[in-house]
């Protein structure tokens, strides 16, 4: 049986305010998902509560993991059932190597039954493990003695991401905007390695507004995203129509919803006016 | 286990049998008398004082504590467990249980290039002519208040440690006070590097019970002569009973060198005031400190960077992590003198607050009266970030190990200064072994 991630008519509110408003999708393991959808739409909010981010609110609808619950399941549970997701904006972690951070991860979600203080995998086992991912992905040795994402450019926090779901390997994968901030032969590698370590294993939900990304990962459904829900799901054709032509089509073709994406963009502005 | 204390508390009469038990030279006992006189003109601090204006003794009495009786010697054979040296090649060391030393050690290829090390006490018998100026330096000033005057008059149980010019110790030295539970330590440590010299000294405190009481009235004074290079670490890891009052202070002559690293993790209350005071142009102090503090704990502590000479650089960085109902607080101040061109000092104190209960002061301030100089200093307080909770969860941790290893970033940044491997790891240790305890974290 095929392992699947099904969101069902999900409602999701930050602080009272709705920001998803029926979302429907189920990814497979094996299968590509793009997401795509101008700013503001609620992309990132949809990867967010996926993972379990705890600012979420879900008022409605269901997120299943094999058909079972996990809404009640705190991010810690998630990873460990082998979700993860490649932040848009990953955090610094001062004092903490990459290599420790990254070694603790491993372990907790290779062995989601550890508990705390419990070993960890052997030090040379990851070590060599650990690097020869790092040469896939071109990355400089000296970056698993830095600090979790502390002082990176844009792209080496990208690359980290990456790097950390090889290790982690998971069963799905939510991509938010992994693309930004690399260069085009960086995105290529991405694309390319993203392929590798996901292969036919991985569920996958590629966030994006370009094609690079996707060269190698051809989408098998394309959805789209306006003011909060998914209006359209398409082929790899509807991805090729929307990062060439943009989001006016897709407006056009959804007025109430463009109306909503209007709104909440109006609310924001609203907000952080005051803020 | 001997407690040795004597029942009459600080008291004139106390005070005269003490004296007359330690056959010092003359000029001593007068400076000791001195600063009797003094603290027993001084009022005791209080709330009004603007350094004390934080941190209320007002539950602290002198007259349950009293001076050591030096009659019946300190028979302990308390080895302890220390912290700091495990598994370094020491060059000496040096034990004192309440105020009384009971061990004492230097390894023959340091006594051979004239190297003094261990009770001061003893040596100041022996060396008295020699050691006078140091002490007339007045390092520390024991008029500064109650407790330095009570220090200056009735220090026992002191540590020494002396390397001549050019001499190079590569081994590091360490000392352990022990406290038993209500006991008393009035130690003076006393680190002379004459012109050239270099030396690490490594010294940690502890009590024989982890929940004993007992006072600490204390003074370390440094003296970095030019060109000298020095290496110190004090780990203030009393018991959790333990009222702490220290007056510490370091001078660093012309190209002098001093890297001071203090790790405070004991104590019920504890006062501290360090300063350092860059006497010769182009001498460098840097100051590391790591607080950790737990329950009702109260941690104050001044710190002063007194650049009195030109070409200087200090740079202070203290951080501190608080849990339950715990407090800290830290007032820096920066004072450059008139002379004092081209200075370059830096203080800097983060504060993790680790429950909703705690609570850390932090009071930065600069006294500059020089024109060209460079001073910054910065302060931040907060919880461990959501942001970052939620990232280290999305890999796999659990709130409380990602509450941990945020903890422990947090001390690495410091940790990263500390150049003396076994003692980055000391602390790391005795640090870790908090973290791990660390128990509940309140969600905001
Ligand atoms: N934590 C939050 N607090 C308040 N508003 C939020 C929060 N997260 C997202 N939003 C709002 O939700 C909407 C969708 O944002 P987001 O999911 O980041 O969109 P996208 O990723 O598609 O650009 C925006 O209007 C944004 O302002
Ligand atoms: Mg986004």
């Amino acid at each position: 049986m095929t392992e699947t991630l099904k969101i069902k008519n999900l409602h999701v509110a930050v602080g009272g305010k709705p920001i998803l408003t029926g979302v429907t999708m189920t990814i497979r393991r094996g299968e590509v998902h793009a997401l795509m959808g101008p700013n503001g739409s609620g992309k990132s909010t949809l990867a967010g509560v996926i993972m379990g981010h705890p600012n979420y609110e879900v008022t409605e609808g269901t997120i299943e993991l094999n058909g079972k619950d996990i809404l009640e399941w705190d991010a810690t549970e998630r990873a460990r059932a082998g979700i993860f997701m490649a932040f848009q904006r990953p955090m610094a972690i001062p004092g903490v190597k990459m290599a420790d951070f990254l070694r603790h991860a491993t372990t907790n979600v290779r062995k989601p039954d550890r508990k705390e203080g419990e070993q960890l995998i052997p030090m040379r086992e990851f070590r060599k493990e650990l690097r020869d991912k790092m040469t896939q992905l071109r990355m400089d040795e000296e970056f698993a003695r830095r600090y979790v994402n502390d002082g990176f450019s844009g792209g080496e926090m990208k690359r980290a991401e990456i790097l950390q779901m090889a290790m982690l390997r998971p069963k799905f994968a939510i991509l938010d905007e992994t693309d930004s901030g690399l260069d085009v032969d960086a995105v290529k590698l991405a694309s390319q390695s993203i392929a590798e370590i996901g292969g036919a294993d991985m569920g996958i939900l590629i966030i994006t507004h370009h094609d690079r990304l996707l060269e190698h990962n051809t989408p098998d459904f394309t959805h789209v995203m306006l003011g909060g829900r998914i209006v359209e799901t398409g082929g790899v054709d509807l991805a090729r129509e929307l990062y060439t032509e943009g989001y006016d089509k897709v407006r056009q073709r959804h007025p109430e919803d463009a109306a909503v994406e209007k709104e909440m963009a109006a609310e924001k502005k609203f907000v952080s006016g005051v803020a | 286990m001997s407690t040795a204390i004597a029942s009459t508390g600080f008291s004139q009469e106390a005070f005269d049998v003490f004296l007359a038990a330690r056959d010092e030279p003359a000029w001593l006992v007068d400076m000791r008398r001195a600063a009797w006189r003094r603290f027993q003109e001084l009022p005791m601090p209080s709330v009004r004082d603007e350094e004390w204006m934080r941190t209320d003794i007002r539950l602290f009495k002198f007259d349950r504590f009293g001076l050591p009786d030096l009659s019946s010697p300190a028979s302990s054979h308390y080895v302890g467990s220390p912290l700091l040296s495990a598994g370094v090649n020491l060059g000496g060391h040096a034990v004192t249980l309440d105020g009384q030393t009971i061990a004492a050690e230097l390894s023959t290829k340091w006594t051979e290039q004239g190297v003094v090390y261990g009770s001061l006490d003893a040596l100041v018998k022996e060396y008295g002519e020699r050691l006078r100026p140091y002490f007339e330096r007045r390092v520390v000033d024991p008029f500064k208040d109650k407790f330095s005057a009570l220090h200056a008059a009735t220090w026992c149980g002191g540590t020494l440690l002396y390397v001549p010019k050019k001499v190079r110790v590569d081994e590091p030295l360490h000392a352990l006070s022990a406290l038993s539970s209500s006991g008393v330590d009035l130690g003076k440590t006393l680190v002379i590097l004459d012109e050239g010299a270099e030396a690490t000294m490594l010294s940690e405190t502890a009590s024989t019970s982890a929940d004993g009481g007992g006072l600490h009235c204390g003074s370390i004074e440094l003296i970095v002569e030019q060109g000298a290079r020095l290496r110190y670490v004090n780990l203030q890891n009393w018991g959790h009973e333990v009222w702490h009052f220290a007056h510490q202070k370091a001078h660093v002559g012309r190209e002098g060198r001093l890297q001071w690293t203090i790790g405070a993790l004991g104590s019920r209350l504890a006062k501290v005031n360090q300063h350092v005071a860059l006497t010769g142009p182009d001498a460098e102090v840097q100051v590391n400190g790591v607080m950790f503090t737990e329950g009702r704990q109260h941690l104050s502590y001044n710190t002063h960077q007194h650049h009195e000479a030109p070409y200087c650089k200090s740079d202070l960085l203290y951080k501190a992590a608080l849990q339950d109902r715990s407090r800290t607080v830290w007032r820096g101040m920066i004072k450059v003198d008139r002379d004092a061109q081209r200075t370059d000092a830096y203080q800097r104190n983060d504060n993790l607050m680790l429950s909703r209960d705690a609570r850390a002061d932090s009071i930065p301030g600069l006294e500059i009266e020089a024109d060209d100089v460079r001073c910054t200093h910065g302060s931040t307080s907060g919880r461990v970030d959501d942001q970052q909770l939620f990232y280290a969860m999305t890999r796999g941790y659990t709130r409380r190990e990602a509450v941990r290893m945020i903890v422990a970033g947090f001390f690495q940044q410091v940790f990263d200064r500390i150049t003396i491997e076994s003692v980055r790891d000391a602390l790391g240790e005795a640090i870790g072994r908090r973290v791990s305890d660390i128990k509940e974290f309140a969600t905001p």
